[in-house]
């Protein structure tokens, strides 16, 4: 029997990996690693979101906009002429529906324009008419001049776009903003024919505003006549002064004309010798020639049409 | 690709994917939602490197994306999703398969990873931001967001995920032996 004296093979130990070196050699992070990002990312979120306004994060992004914000800046210039290549590619159909539609909003757009300074007159001129009612303390039913009676038939009469609907019927005063145009004489459903002041069949009793003297109106007929309204008194032997208002006298019942409604001053005064009389020429404060909106002063808080303008209602 | 080159191309990758993220793809954003481009660079990263690189990757990337300019949120959240993306998707890319240089992983296997790791990153995000009460939106809208994140990002991982796992697998220094060297076409005068 002999001793086994040889040395022990040297056969490599068989090694076992701890945990730790097997993960560092598949490449997983160690766990104190990951341990302590996730900790830096808690942190973080803590000291930003507790520090409110003073975050010590706002330095840090302030740097990182110095940094990134120009290179962004660039990026973004760089690759803007990229992105805006789809842009490019327009089809000859879409780009004649372009025009056209272009065309078409330019044409509403010039169509109202030109409409432009035609409303803001007519603003303008109701807004004088809710004045006008304030002052006289009338109501009227506004209404639009829609026809002018033919000089051919020798009579000065229009045609306005408001009849029984509006609650108006024959004999009611008809004004505008600057004063009286005449009353009506005939009334449709939804028109009504009015006769102007200047009618030659028209009179009126009118009173010079100053001296409370009374008189008659006389229409001469003829809009663009020079001397289209007559006032004659009644007491003769008084002679009105050149520009003393004539305002209507007013008759019973408010019909046909109202009273203190302006209708012009004195321009000229004649003598007829033959009579020793005095002729007065009125130069009427509104202008016939360009009536548009007038209104028809229809009784206060009575049952006119929706579009009655109450006094103090526009004030 | 270890060392230096790998941390260049993670560099630029996450930079290039911040600023495509915020100055391209706002262009193509749906009701204000972009595909988060760096968190899909994260993903394909940790798909072709080891979990740690992938983790400190995540890490950095999404602290860059705390502090970049448009950024208003409370610091540290992006970091920690990121992180967590990174983790996650590095470990189960690797768990049972060690990262080898040059393989790349099959596309539908990108795509894949590319939409876990948007789940991830949109979630836990998402949820930093309820227990930190930082944008005060409440769930339902949360979730809202979230999934049409989530759609957009699956899309983008479509390209944004192989192109990062190219970037990485790329081995500049492999291709140089296979070229032969040219012998000079003129003889020098």
């Amino acid at each position: 029997m002999s001793l086994d004296t040889r040395p022990p093979r040297q056969t490599p130990v068989r090694r076992v990996a701890t945990p730790r070196e097997r993960d560092e050699e598949r490449g997983l992070p160690t766990r104190s690693l990951l341990s302590a990002l996730v900790l830096a990312c808690v942190a973080l979120m803590v000291v930003d979101a507790s520090s409110g306004a003073a975050s010590p994060v706002d330095p840090v992004r302030r740097f990182a906009g110095e940094v990134l914000g120009p290179v962004q800046a660039g990026a973004s210039n760089l690759l803007d002429p990229i992105l805006g290549i789809p842009g490019w590619f327009r089809t000859n159909d879409g780009l004649r529906g372009d025009l056209a539609d272009a065309q078409r909003r330019i044409a509403d757009l010039e169509a109202a324009n030109h409409q432009d300074s035609y409303l803001a007159n007519r603003a303008d001129e109701l807004g004088r008419m809710c004045a006008l009612v304030d002052d006289t303390g009338y109501a009227v039913a506004p209404a639009r001049v829609i026809g002018y009676g033919s000089a051919q038939s020798f009579s000065n009469t229009v045609t306005i776009d408001a009849g029984t609907d509006a609650g108006l019927h024959a004999d009611m005063t008809v004004v505008n903003p600057d004063g009286l145009v005449g009353r009506v004489i005939q009334v449709s459903s939804h028109t009504a024919t009015v006769l102007l002041v200047i009618d030659a069949s028209s009179t009126v009793g009118g009173r010079v505003g100053d001296t409370m003297e009374n008189g008659m109106v006389s229409g001469h007929g003829g809009l663009a006549d020079d001397q289209p309204l007559e006032l004659q008194l009644i007491d003769h032997t008084i002679v009105p002064q050149k520009g003393q208002p004539v305002v209507t006298w007013g008759s019973e019942g408010g019909a046909p004309y109202v009273s203190g409604v302006p209708i012009g001053e004195v321009s000229k005064v004649f003598q007829d010798l033959r009579l020793g009389t005095y002729r007065t020429v009125l130069e009427p404060y509104v202008d016939f020639t360009s009536l548009d909106d007038v209104g028809v002063v229809v009784p206060t808080g009575g049952a006119g049409g929706a579009g009655v303008i109450e006094p103090g209602a526009c004030s | 690709m270890r060392g230096t080159s790998r941390l260049i191309v993670a560099t630029a990758g996450v930079v290039v994917a911040l600023l495509l993220q915020v100055t391209v793809m706002p262009h193509f954003a749906w009701d204000g939602v972009v595909p988060d481009l760096v968190l899909l660079t994260v993903v394909g990263a940790a798909l072709v490197t080891d979990p740690r690189f992938a983790t400190l990757l995540g890490f950095s990337a999404g602290l860059l994306l705390d502090i970049a300019p448009p950024a208003d949120h409370v610091a540290g959240r992006w970091a920690l999703s990121l992180l967590v993306v990174g983790y996650v998707v590095g470990r189960l890319a690797h768990d049972h398969q060690p990262a080898q240089a040059g393989v790349r992983p099959s596309y539908p296997l990108m795509v894949v990873a590319g939409a876990g790791g948007a789940f991830i990153g949109s979630s836990v995000y998402a949820l930093t931001g309820l227990v930190l009460r930082d944008p005060a939106v409440d769930v339902g809208q949360l979730l809202e967001v979230v999934l049409a994140a989530l759609a957009y990002d699956v899309l983008a991982a479509l390209v944004a995920v192989p192109l990062t796992v190219w970037a990485f697998t790329r081995e500049p220094g492999s291709r140089s032996p296979k070229v032969t060297p040219r012998a000079p076409r003129r003889a020098p005068a």
